[in-house]
């Protein structure tokens, strides 16, 4: 009895022990050999694994870093210039600068400025509803409502405003990962600087339409009229295809463009209110006319 | 009787207007005729603002392989040249027309005559139904003309017509069936040499018994064709499933019916062809059906092509007071209008009024498992697993469940006790998955 047991301890052990001596030899020839750099990096980067770079998820970014060697091109939205530069000193490198990013709702389609004058009981995908028809508004490029890119936002960035019917973007938790851009069917959202203070000036519709067609959906629309291309200072505007598009990289925030807008389609965020502008002009006007009605 | 195997659903028939004769409506003041109502690449316009067109004149040339003529359907003044919303509410290039007393271009044969003799070569045929415009008018708009040219190393061997009209409350082709009944086989046979066979098909459901004996009766005078009553199933008149019915003969997945010697036509084809090729009159107008439960005169209309889905509507009744929604097309297949102004394109078989209490959709609940979708799918596909597939995204595995030989006929969501959604995510995943097939062919 005892006997038995003895022999089946020694057994296993032998077994035991030849099979840790192959497993380390096999160990030493196929080792292997992994850049530490790229622990290092994988665990400063913010591990939201949103793809926001460009990669599949962190760890694949923090291998293409290390393997390129180089941060030309390479950004993690999500971690900003801080995140950058603490990777750059891992690996001993200088980090660009870049222009911190937030998405951009390029829709002001609201139930007020576009009223409802499809009913849709569809499934609730923006995706199909796009393949169907042109939006409950009418407006075959505006936001559907419908929340795909909410659905797509890993940050929980984005909400749907049930007055409004648009999607929201909040600023605090945007990380520009360009998820919503990417989901959106109609291509609504952008992403654009965050400009200094959270001030940023673009037109808020994408409507490709002559002016009367587009204003016909929608109260905001932008109708193509060239008014702000004029107004620029800088050439930082584009008129294409009947549609203003402000060039975020050349726009300098001086707020003309919005005050010429006939149809209030360009947004201005986060600025101060303006001073009110004694207007001269008009009283005189006023003065003239009713001195010409008393004339007549 | 001779029916398709796998699949099918029966939906109440409700064919309202079987009895009411094909009256043709008044001319239209103003039409508005899209250059992209056919299936392919839009036409080119090669009128300007301000012309004076003739009916039957040519607007707009086919450009490209598939893409048909466009003609005017009525004579007046090009008003205007615009995007115009089409019946998805999506602006399409539309030339609009003010109309004037009519008068038709010259060597279009116009009277009521039946011309029996076809004194055509096959070329000429092809021509003459190529510079006419015709497209397949059963709803898919294939061009016609390439429909007959038969690829090489292919060969055809019988032709079948299409006379199911399977869909519920639809009569256009039953009406034209026992009006035009001569003509349309005339316009078989011009088809038959055509494509140089010697057999044609007639499938007509049996719901439809008037026509099958008027048809079968008038058959006798021609070589070939013979009349075939068939058991009503919805889809029939699928094409796959009408040549399965027919011949027994399969299309293989992802083919074209040629494959199988089949060439397949609609009823209203074949009236266009004769009239085509015949009389040499451009497809200019055809016959509409305005039905449903909320439409207060059921009807068939011949209507030009162009005319406001509006004009029709206000024909047959105008509006019920519990107008639901309107349907270009039958119930099973047809699309929701998104504004009744859309005008009648080579397409629009029907316009389907619907109650309001019809048109609410079943509460969604979970798929339970009840495989129902999967028994009534008529080209054996899993209707549940390819929603699942798609809205998980998983479009790699739905190409492998053969999602893009789904027919879209509806049957699937039509029968799903738990009210899912299953042929809109379906139609989703198609273009998405014909989007990555597409994009693979480019690399």
């Amino acid at each position: 009895m005892n006997n038995s047991i003895l022999f089946a301890v020694i057994a296993l052990s032998a077994i035991g022990a030849l099979s840790a001596i192959i497993l380390y030899f096999v160990a030493q020839k196929f080792k292997v050999i992994e850049d530490p750099n790229i622990d290092l990096v994988a665990e400063v980067l913010p591990g939201a694994n949103c793809g926001g770079c460009g990669f599949a998820g962190c760890r694949a970014f923090a291998e293409k870093i290390v393997k390129a060697g180089d941060l030309s091109g390479l950004n993690c939205p999500v971690g900003g210039n801080n995140v950058m530069t603490e990777v750059a000193k891992i690996m001993g490198l200088q980090a660009e600068e870049k222009e911190p990013m937030i998405a951009v709702l390029r829709c002001n389609g609201s139930r007020e400025n576009a009223p409802i004058k499809i009913k849709y009981d569809g499934p609730a995908t923006c995706a199909f509803s796009h393949n169907l028809y042109s939006g409950e508004s009418g407006c075959p490029f505006g936001c559907l409502g419908l929340g795909d890119c909410v659905v797509s936002c890993n940050f929980d960035a984005l909400y749907l405003d049930e007055k409004t019917g648009l999607p929201v973007v909040v600023a605090d938790k945007c990380v520009a990962c360009g998820a919503c851009v990417k989901a959106c069917p109609r291509h609504i959202f952008e992403l654009r600087f965050k400009g200094k203070k959270d001030r940023r000036i673009f037109v808020c519709c994408i409507n490709e339409e002559k002016g009367a067609p587009a204003k016909k959906n929608c109260a905001v629309a932008c109708i193509g009229c060239g008014k702000c291309v004029k107004a620029c200072a800088y050439d930082a505007i584009e008129l294409k295809n009947n549609l203003a598009y402000i060039d975020f990289e050349k726009c300098k925030l001086c707020r003309k463009c919005v005050e010429e807008c006939p149809t209030n389609a360009i947004h201005e965020l986060n600025f101060p209110p303006r001073k009110e502008k004694p207007a001269p002009v008009e009283i005189a006007q006023a003065t003239i006319s009713t001195s010409e009605q008393t004339a007549k | 009787m001779k029916t398709f195997k796998s699949g099918g659903v029966h939906p109440p028939e409700n064919k309202l207007s079987a009895n009411v004769p094909i009256t043709v409506l008044d001319l239209p003041k103003k039409v508005y005729i899209s250059v992209s109502q056919h299936l392919g690449v839009p036409s080119n316009i090669i009128v300007k603002r301000g012309d004076d067109v003739k009916t039957g004149q040519l607007l707009a040339k086919s450009s490209g392989f598939i893409s048909a003529n466009i003609h005017s359907s009525v004579t007046g003044t090009v008003a205007k040249i615009e995007e115009f919303p089409d019946q998805s509410g999506y602006k399409r290039m539309t030339i609009i027309i003010d109309a004037k007393e009519e008068e038709w271009i010259d060597g279009v044969d116009t009277s009521p005559e039946i011309l029996r003799n076809i004194d055509f070569s096959k070329e000429e045929i092809i021509k003459r139904i190529n510079e006419n415009g015709v497209v397949g008018l059963g709803g898919a708009t294939f061009p016609t003309h390439i429909k007959m040219m038969v690829p090489e190393g292919k060969r055809a061997d019988l032709l079948i017509i299409n006379g199911v009209e399977c869909e519920p409350y639809l009569t256009s082709d039953h009406r034209l069936m026992i009006e035009k009944g001569e003509e349309i086989l005339i316009g078989t046979a011009i088809l038959m040499k055509a494509l140089a066979v010697s057999k044609a098909m007639i499938g007509i459901e049996n719901n439809k018994t008037d026509a099958i004996e008027h048809l079968s009766k008038l058959a006798e005078k021609f070589n070939g064709i013979s009349v075939h009553a068939l058991k009503v199933k919805y889809p029939q008149g699928g094409e796959k499933q009408l040549i399965k019915a027919l011949t027994g003969r399969e299309v293989p997945s992802g083919k074209l019916p040629v494959e199988t010697g089949c060439v397949v036509n609609n009823v209203g084809t074949a009236f266009a062809v004769y009239e085509a090729v015949q009389k040499n009159k451009p497809l200019i107008e055809r016959v509409v059906t305005v039905t449903g439960k909320a439409a207060i005169k059921p009807s068939n209309f011949k209507v030009r092509i162009g005319t406001p889905i509006s004009e029709l509507i206000e024909k047959a009744g105008g509006i019920h007071e519990n107008l639901g929604k309107v349907i270009s097309g039958g119930p099973m297949m047809g699309k929701a209008l998104s504004s009744l102004e859309v005008p009648v394109v080579k397409g629009t078989s029907g316009v389907l009024l619907m109650l309001q209490d019809e048109t609410n959709r079943i509460k969604i609940s979970n798929c339970i498992r009840c495989a129902k979708c999967i028994s009534v799918c008529p080209m054996g596909l899993e209707p549940y697993l390819l929603e699942k597939l798609i809205i998980n995204e998983d479009y790699e595995k739905a190409e492998a469940q053969k999602i893009l030989d789904c027919i879209e006929c509806g049957s699937c969501h039509y029968t799903c006790p738990a009210g899912r959604p299953l042929l809109d995510y379906i139609r989703l995943g198609k273009s998405r998955v014909s989007y990555i097939v597409r994009n693979r062919k480019k690399i």
